[in-house]
């Protein structure tokens, strides 16, 4: 397996503290990758720290041998795309306009997107099932459509690593299950490796193939979905006792919860 | 519809009011005479006039269309943040305190930036800033500055009352054609210089971390940004006193024209910046001709209720 992404003792965070203390992470090349952890654990914190929206303060990141901080940025994000929870404006772009946005990366400043561009966003319009209201403004989207609008836009930066921050949190099982089993197809046939922010262990356990559990800051457990998802491992980190059994269609664990009261 | 036929509709209405400009006056004269010679110092000092309206509009859309994309806030804009009256109370003071006119351009920077900076951190709960504490800082910095003005002015006024008053509502009315010429300059290269950062504007109209996530260094756009439309402020203040809402009307009726794509956006603006100050201007040299109305008053009369819808239906920009 090819390291695509080698996170060596990255420290970091906020003003004078440090939320993420020392992590080491190997993202390897066709990696579908699930984040997990209680709330603050750093989660969010660790992606802002990779995609170089938030400045590190310790440790070193290589993309492919490539010191990432030594990259250009435009450069670093033809290569790294990031989709967030959820965008929001007050700016009236269309859905076609907000998808062209990927195409920045690749642009020069006073450059007009030429015809390849659109082709490129067209081409992500239709692998996210975007294209029938491609027309729209993005603030007449559902949440489950705008999702896919923003999966769009990271799709036309043409990346080779793709980081999703909770792709799945505004939405119902149905359109969870229709982000997952989209972004699993592109992982497969467009062989993108993707990392992301899950907050539901159910849904990381039937489509990761690798999981890396946070605690505090640091990486209390990473590997396999059942190798990570036990219930001693959950009731250590999140406080709460569990069941673990498998789903018996992915033969995967399968976490069930157990209420304190009845 | 495609640009090229907006901008052509555009300028088409701009050639009308532009002639309009010329022909309407305290005296009008017709199209015919226009270019008589014995015309000819009407024709120079409405010309002129017209320029400076041209140069005066363009100049506070494009601040007001960089500064709404920033700050992510359909509200922003040159006057109501502060950055005008900050400008204004710069020139006040250096015009008491008798510098040449020469400096005054460089007073006025000096005061827009220092106010954007004052409002801005005023604005700042924790790290967000929320429409309402912009406006309302923005608001509270415009009185306290104007009250400054007026009170420096009721001191030290007499013979620069007349001047001053009349300023402070706008007027384009040209006293010095070299100072407008050397004033053209620096907003002719800020309006340039915020179209090269269309897309970046475009990015960071959608959020701050979206751009960084698009290869943006939007730290240093932002300050680049806010330094050059205080420096466009700036330099309009010099020529044409302070002139409220045009920079929040003009923007908001070609976004819902053209859409938000700043590089349609700000040509298409600029035109149409241009057609709504020189018609301002008409309104305000004919309306109660021989009376001149400052022509900040007619911008505000338009202004205020564009205003008022626009926080009412929600910000949708």
């Amino acid at each position: 397996m090819e390291v695509l992404l080698k996170i060596s003792n990255v420290s970091g965070g906020y003003y004078k503290e440090d939320i993420i203390k020392g992590i080491s992470l190997d993202i390897n090349h066709g990696d579908f990758m699930g984040i997990i952890g209680p709330n603050g654990s750093g989660k969010t914190t660790l992606l802002r720290l990779i995609t170089r929206a938030l400045h590190i303060k310790g440790g070193e990141i290589f993309f492919k041998g490539e010191n990432i901080f030594q990259m250009d940025l435009k450069e670093f994000c033809q290569r790294i795309a990031f989709v967030s929870q959820d965008i929001s404006t007050d700016f009236s772009f269309t859905v076609n306009e907000i998808v062209l946005m990927g195409r920045i990366p690749h642009l020069k400043r006073l450059q007009f997107e030429t015809k390849k561009d659109m082709e490129i966003a067209l081409e992500a319009l239709s692998l996210t099932d975007a294209l029938s209201f491609r027309d729209k403004r993005i603030d007449e989207l559902s949440a489950g459509e705008r999702q896919r609008v923003t999966i769009a836009r990271a799709l036309a930066q043409e990346p080779v690593l793709l980081f999703l921050d909770e792709p799945t949190s505004h939405l119902d099982i149905g359109h969870q299950i229709q982000i997952l089993d989209l972004l699993k197809r592109l992982n497969r046939k467009s062989n993108l490796t993707i990392v992301m922010i899950l907050h539901d262990l159910n849904l990381a356990s039937a489509y990761c193939n690798r999981i890396a559990l946070l605690d505090k800051g640091a990486i209390y457990k990473q590997g396999r979905p059942e190798e990570v998802l036990t219930y001693r491992n959950i009731e250590v980190v999140y406080k709460t006792i569990v069941l673990v059994n498998n789903n018996p269609v992915t033969l995967r664990p399968n976490i069930v919860l157990v209420p304190g009261e009845k | 519809m495609h640009l090229k036929r907006r901008l052509s509709i555009l300028l088409l209405l701009l050639c009308i009011v532009v002639i309009l400009g010329l022909v309407k006056g305290a005296v009008d004269i017709p199209l015919a005479d226009i270019l008589l010679k014995e015309n000819r110092a009407i024709f120079n000092m409405r010309l002129l006039r017209i320029l400076a309206a041209i140069i005066v509009g363009s100049g506070l859309s494009v601040s007001g269309i960089a500064l709404q994309a920033v700050l992510r806030n359909s509200l922003a804009e040159p006057y109501l943040l502060g950055t005008s009256s900050g400008a204004g109370l710069a020139v006040v003071i250096s015009m008491i305190a008798g510098i040449s006119k020469i400096y005054m351009p460089l007073a006025a920077f000096i005061g827009a930036v220092a106010s954007i900076i004052l409002v801005y951190n005023l604005a700042q709960e924790g790290s967000r800033i929320t429409d309402k504490s912009l406006v309302l800082s923005g608001v509270i910095i415009s009185i306290a500055f104007s009250s400054i003005i007026v009170f420096l002015v009721s001191i030290f006024g007499d013979k620069a009352v007349h001047e001053i008053t009349w300023w402070l509502w706008g007027n384009l009315e040209v006293y010095d054609y070299r100072l407008m010429l050397l004033i053209s300059i620096p907003v002719i290269f800020g309006i340039a210089a915020i179209y090269v950062f269309s897309q970046d504007l475009n990015a960071i109209s959608i959020g701050e971390e979206e751009a960084v996530h698009l290869g943006i260094d939007t730290q240093k756009i932002k300050k680049a940004v806010i330094l050059i439309t205080a420096l466009i402020t700036a330099s309009l203040i010099c020529i044409c006193g302070i002139i409220g809402f045009v920079g929040l009307i003009v923007p908001h009726m070609m976004r819902l024209v053209v859409g938000p794509n700043h590089k349609t956006l700000i040509p298409t603006t600029c035109l149409a910046a241009s057609v709504f100050m020189v018609g301002c201007d008409i309104f305000s040299r004919t309306l109660f001709s021989p009376i001149e109305i400052p022509i900040g008053v007619i911008t505000a009369i338009i202004g205020a209720p564009v205003f008022i819808i626009l926080l009412k239906k929600g910000k949708r920009i």
